[in-house]
């Protein structure tokens, strides 16, 4: 049987030309030398140039690395800890409850959460800038985190404690030298996925940000208001580029190690 | 299983008997202890004591609580009632990592992240050791466990077997007064099981720890113990040495468990130091000797070993008891074979025989008369 027939390439060109078509016309105008966005007149770097030179767009990609960074890192902590919890405490009464209030913001709308932190900072006075930001990210990504984390505790050989706590550790000791770096890949990831969603976060961020400090989306959706400038496509395309880069090193380092990994059980056991 | 009862080894020479000492004082004691999981009895009003340098085993069906007695003694359970002493010293309220106990998992639970050799210096580094120390200790478990080739692999980089032994090699490190090993070889194919169990007992002499196994394999129990200790639903059936076990059980629980045995129930007729035992109507009464005292007319359980019943083809002259009765099945074990003798009530016993002959020259087979016959030592008169 031919595995590409007529109907399997036709169905395949669709889906991935409705998933990417938009990606590629973007990227292509972004080397286009015409202020006309939909206009092609030839080939050009110079809207990645001038895109250096935009003190705004600069300005707003820094805030929003510091805000990813450090919210990410406070989601990470705090969504470990609470998986790490609601996953050993075994069952309590009132668990559901816990687990389904660490998960009913993944399914919140953006603009009621935006909302109601808003109305908390205004509540308690604090000035809008990048703590504000960086709280209210913190806040929506922990769940993400706590998800990630927890799915990994659950398949989590809970011997290998028990084998910790026996041979002299303390509990903490024991989740810090065992626990800890055998959960490290999800814990990687959850970090990872708390990262990119504060980077590409737009709503919460416009309801939490103040005149002081403005995320790079925030910037990017104003700016196109007015008129989307080929600068923007430039910027897409870096985003693109990083984004894409990320992700295949991370699958081919995880698929790598997963291959290496399997080799060696294999010889291990024709070895004995 | 007849062999691994007689044939084993004295490991620990003949005279390491300090439960029948007096003023022998116990590593353990469980006192009273008794633990529920809510409604669930796990442990039910247990006392027991294990001594030092003892290999202990626990055997028992799966639920019967002797993992539930194992982790009270690491300290990952805590007794609802009653006192754990450890060297006279009540280890209730000593978390499990200020125990001078060491556990051996299942699981192995060797640690994916570290080589085999940290995973051994892992308690050692937890001490404190001085590092030429740490050293020192690794490189001689390393040799003990035959495990110096593999000392920089990872736990998913050998086989089945060698990681059994850097988790008991990790176990040993601290030199732990007291070694629990959980199941310690069910992942083990039968014959590295055999090998291991011998390993063990080896193991166990050198260092001169007490070891306490659980397990659910009788075979295993019987090779490694000096006792074994049977338990069922929370309860010590009986603990003896695994010969007393096997040949002098104390109930028809234990006689049934452990490996294959033969039961007639009956009514006593107790006469001096023996009993005859009325099992079937018409039939020549069974005589049996037993120090026990039943009254007359008592139900009573005859249980023999099928070894020790003798098959034969003509009616033996002299035996204390015989019955006769067709052949229905032949089991052929290589070594031995067990024959599955109906008498005329309709009981089928079991008779086992060693194949001191090639199979072509067999004497018996299928369909055949026999008779067995046995004496009044053979079996054991059980009350219930």
């Amino acid at each position: 049987m031919r595995r590409f027939s007529w109907f399997n390439t036709t169905a395949l060109t669709l889906g991935f030309a409705f998933l990417y078509l938009p990606m590629i016309i973007l990227i292509v105008y972004s080397f286009n030398e015409s202020r006309l966005v939909t206009v092609w007149a030839g080939f050009s770097t110079k809207w990645y140039g001038e895109l250096l030179q935009n003190e705004l767009f600069l300005d707003a990609a820094w805030v929003t690395l510091q805000v990813a960074v450090v919210s990410s890192t406070f989601a990470t902590v705090l969504g470990t800890m609470a998986a790490y919890v609601l996953v050993r405490a075994g069952r309590f009464s009132g668990r559901t409850l816990f687990s389904g209030m660490i998960y009913a913001p993944l399914v919140m709308p953006e603009v009621i959460t935006g909302l109601s932190l808003l109305l908390l900072f205004i509540g308690i006075g604090l000035d809008r800038g990048v703590l504000t930001i960086i709280l209210a990210h913190t806040t929506f990504s922990m769940c993400y985190v706590s998800v990630v984390v927890s799915s990994r505790l659950v398949a989590f050989d809970r011997s290998l404690e028990e084998a910790a706590l026996d041979l002299g550790c303390t509990p903490w000791e024991a989740f810090r030298l065992v626990t800890l770096p055998i959960i490290a890949p999800a814990v990687i990831s959850g970090w990872l996925l708390a990262f990119t969603l504060s980077l590409d976060d737009l709503v919460i961020a416009s309801f939490t940000a103040g005149p002081a400090a403005t995320t790079l989306p925030i910037r990017i959706f104003s700016s196109v208001r007015l008129g989307v400038s080929p600068e923007i496509n430039a910027l897409s395309t870096i985003m693109i580029g990083i984004v894409t880069v990320g992700v295949i090193t991370a699958s081919l380092i995880s698929k790598n190690a997963a291959l290496r990994q399997r080799a060696e059980e294999q010889a291990a056991e024709r070895a004995a | 299983m007849a062999d691994s009862a007689e044939a084993r080894p004295m490991p620990h020479g003949g005279i390491f008997e300090p439960w029948n000492d007096p003023t022998a004082s116990p590593l353990i004691r469980f006192e009273n202890v008794t633990k529920r999981f809510g409604d669930f009895t796990a442990i039910d009003d247990l006392t027991i004591d294990i001594f030092e340098r003892e290999f202990y085993a626990l055997l028992g069906p799966s639920g019967c609580g002797k993992t539930t007695l194992m982790r009270m003694l690491a300290g990952f359970e805590t007794p609802t009632e009653g006192t754990i002493l450890l060297a006279g010293q009540d280890i209730s309220p000593i978390p499990p990592n200020k125990r001078a106990v060491n556990m051996m998992f299942q699981s192995y639970a060797l640690f994916p992240h570290l080589s085999v050799w940290e995973n051994i210096a892992f308690g050692l580094k937890r001490e404190g050791m001085a590092k030429s120390e740490i050293d020192a200790r690794v490189d001689e478990m390393l040799r003990l466990t035959r495990l110096e080739r593999f000392a920089k692999r990872k736990p998913h980089q050998i086989s089945g077997g060698q990681r059994q032994r850097v988790a008991l090699a990790r176990s040993l490190a601290k030199a732990p007064k007291l070694l629990l090993l959980d199941e310690p070889l069910g992942a083990l194919d039968k014959k590295l099981r055999q090998e291991t169990q011998f390993e063990l007992m080896d193991i166990q002499e050198k260092t001169g720890t007490t070891f306490v196994i659980v397990t659910h394999d009788q075979e295993e129990a019987m090779t490694v113990a000096s006792r074994v200790a049977v338990m069922d639903e929370g309860r010590i059936i009986q603990v003896a040495t695994p010969d007393a076990i096997y040949e002098d059980p104390s109930s028809v629980y234990v006689a049934d468990f452990i490996g294959d045995v033969n039961l007639i129930e009956g009514r006593a007729r107790p006469e001096g130091d023996a009993l005859l035992l009325d099992w079937a109507e018409g039939e020549r009464p069974l005589r049996c000797k037993t120090s026990k005292s039943f009254s007359a007319g008592q139900t009573c359980h005859l249980a023999i070993r099928p070894e020790k019943l003798t098959i034969s083809a003509e009616e033996p002259a002299e035996a204390d008891n015989r019955a006769r009765g067709r052949i229905l099945d032949i089991a052929y074990l290589g070594n031995i074979s067990t024959y599955h003798v109906e008498l005329p009530g309709g009981l089928v016993l079991k008779a086992q025989a060693a194949n001191t002959r090639r199979i072509a020259r067999r004497s018996f087979t299928w369909e055949d008369e026999v008779w067995l016959s046995w004496t009044e030592t053979a079996g054991v008169a059980l009350e219930r």
